[in-house]
């Protein structure tokens, strides 16, 4: 019988939730890396044994740890993420120049066809990636050089290259979001670049076209429409049939159109999931409801999915890579919150459990379907 | 025989349980030291000291024979009793908290 399991990077370790294809039982193990901060954990298509953990303390910087046989055991591989030109300058908080810095590696994107090359999004915002499973890092420098690149500001959370789509059918294509620069294509396998920020609207922003400066928290993608992307900005739900060419806002009914993740349903491609939070001044969910909203229609038209959810005095957040589907015939959609719940749904988001209550804050969430 | 005590996450990280042991040719520095730990150890690269400019992290502070060495230059002679195997080297993870 297939079966999934499920990556929770957090606060304090990563975890590894397994269960049957029923996913109604759940095995749990970990922490992994106990007492580092964990904030990404991705298997490779390629081979669901082959994962990857970017684990990191303020202590001790970057450690990124490979797992062969589906995490029951990791070893460390290279941690050297240098930038590979000159770095230059963006712009602090307060406006003023300020030199790029390595801080941590927020996602990891393992290739669809070859368990030793992945890539990774990096603090301060750069691309890099490996051909050899982890043991060296190279970075693809023309991201970070993008003639826009001095103008790039950090979210609250830094400046920070958090989404990395690999498009599954134009080759070549790849898409980067970074907070709070906006979101990038390439079509050229990384070796050039262009903003695609035409038609987001971000309050605040003196210069309503601005070409980068928006702060994307998400980008998701169905592989049967690689043309089609959506996007959780930081107010402001969006949607683009051309690939990024162009935006327009899909919030719709929604209660609030701030918040973090996104996603698609595994087999649906029109049908979407956020979770709502109330403002970025508060980060917790409207009336203390934890709801996700489940679009069948890509947008505009959304309703609230409550059944095992908590509906009262409920106070986290859902962070933007904590949300992720499964591909088994039912498709399961599972997201962490910062209080330390992963709560899963075997049935397209009707109904929910949760798998564990009590982890450390979660960061990511990240599902395997296994066979 | 060089003392060298890690804290705890090294000493996970690398997979190893209490004091360990290095074998030190020529002078006994903090460079010297921290070469030949990053050598039997290549996973502590970047964890203490910079990979390329060998800094140190500024979480991360050395002691030994009840001296803070933090920001002593990384080619002075360390103590004798640490040389001699008497004292250990000490990598600290900094403390802070309120």
């Amino acid at each position: 019988m297939s079966g999934v399991r499920v990556l929770v990077g957090t606060r304090k370790g990563a975890f590894i939730l397994t269960a049957d294809g029923k996913r109604d039982s759940w095995q749990v193990s970990g922490p992994h890396f106990g007492g580092w901060e964990v904030y990404h954990v991705k298997g490779s298509p390629a081979d669901p044994n082959r994962l990857y953990a970017s684990q990191s303390t303020g202590w001790h910087g970057q450690v990124i740890q490979r797992s062969d046989d589906g995490g029951a055991t990791w070893n460390p591989v290279g941690n050297k993420f240098g930038y590979a030109t000159e770095p230059g300058e963006h712009l602090w908080y307060d406006g003023t120049p300020r030199p790029w810095q390595f801080t941590r590696v927020w996602h990891l994107e393992p290739t669809a066809d070859d368990p030793d090359t992945v890539y990774a999004g990096a603090e301060d915002a750069a691309l890099f990636r490996t051909t050899d499973g982890g043991q060296e890092w190279q970075e693809l420098t023309a991201l970070r050089e993008h003639p826009t690149g001095p103008k790039w500001q950090p979210g609250a959370g830094g400046m920070c290259l958090h989404t990395i789509l690999l498009d599954p059918v134009v080759k070549g294509r790849m898409f980067a979001a970074i907070s709070a620069a906006g979101a990038f294509r390439s079509d050229d396998a990384g070796a050039s670049w262009q903003p695609i920020n035409r038609g987001l609207k971000s309050e605040g922003i003196p210069d309503p076209e601005a070409e980068v400066g928006h702060c994307v928290h998400r980008i998701a993608q169905h592989p049967s429409r690689p043309d089609t992307l959506f996007m959780q900005k930081h107010w402001d739900v969006m949607r683009s049939d051309d690939a990024g060419g162009s935006w327009r806002e899909v919030s719709g009914n929604l209660p609030t159109d701030f918040g973090f993740p996104i996603d698609v349903h595994a087999h649906e491609p029109e049908t979407i999931y956020v979770v709502p939070i109330e403002s970025d001044l508060f980060h917790v969910p409207p009336e203390g409801r934890l709801r996700v909203y489940r679009s069948r229609t890509g947008g505009d038209d959304w309703e609230p999915l409550t059944e095992g959810l908590p509906q009262r005095d409920c106070y986290v957040n859902v962070l933007r890579d904590a949300m992720a589907v499964d591909s088994l015939d039912d498709c399961g959609v599972y997201f962490g919150t910062t209080g330390g719940q992963v709560y899963a749904s075997a049935d397209s988001g009707d109904s929910w459990a949760p798998i564990v209550r009590d982890l450390p804050a979660v960061l990511s969430v990240e599902v395997q379907t296994l066979p | 025989m060089i003392r060298v005590v890690l804290p705890g996450h090294l000493r996970t990280l690398a997979s190893v349980d209490g004091e360990v042991l290095l074998d030190v040719p020529g002078a006994v520095t903090q460079r010297t030291v921290l070469d030949a730990l990053e050598d039997r150890y290549p996973m502590l690269c970047g964890t203490i000291r910079d990979h390329d400019t060998h800094k140190r992290r500024a979480f991360v502070r050395f002691y030994a024979c009840q001296e803070d060495l933090s920001n002593e230059p990384p080619d002075a002679p360390l103590p004798e009793r640490v040389a001699s195997g008497d004292e250990p080297y000490l990598v600290v993870g900094s403390m802070a908290g309120g």
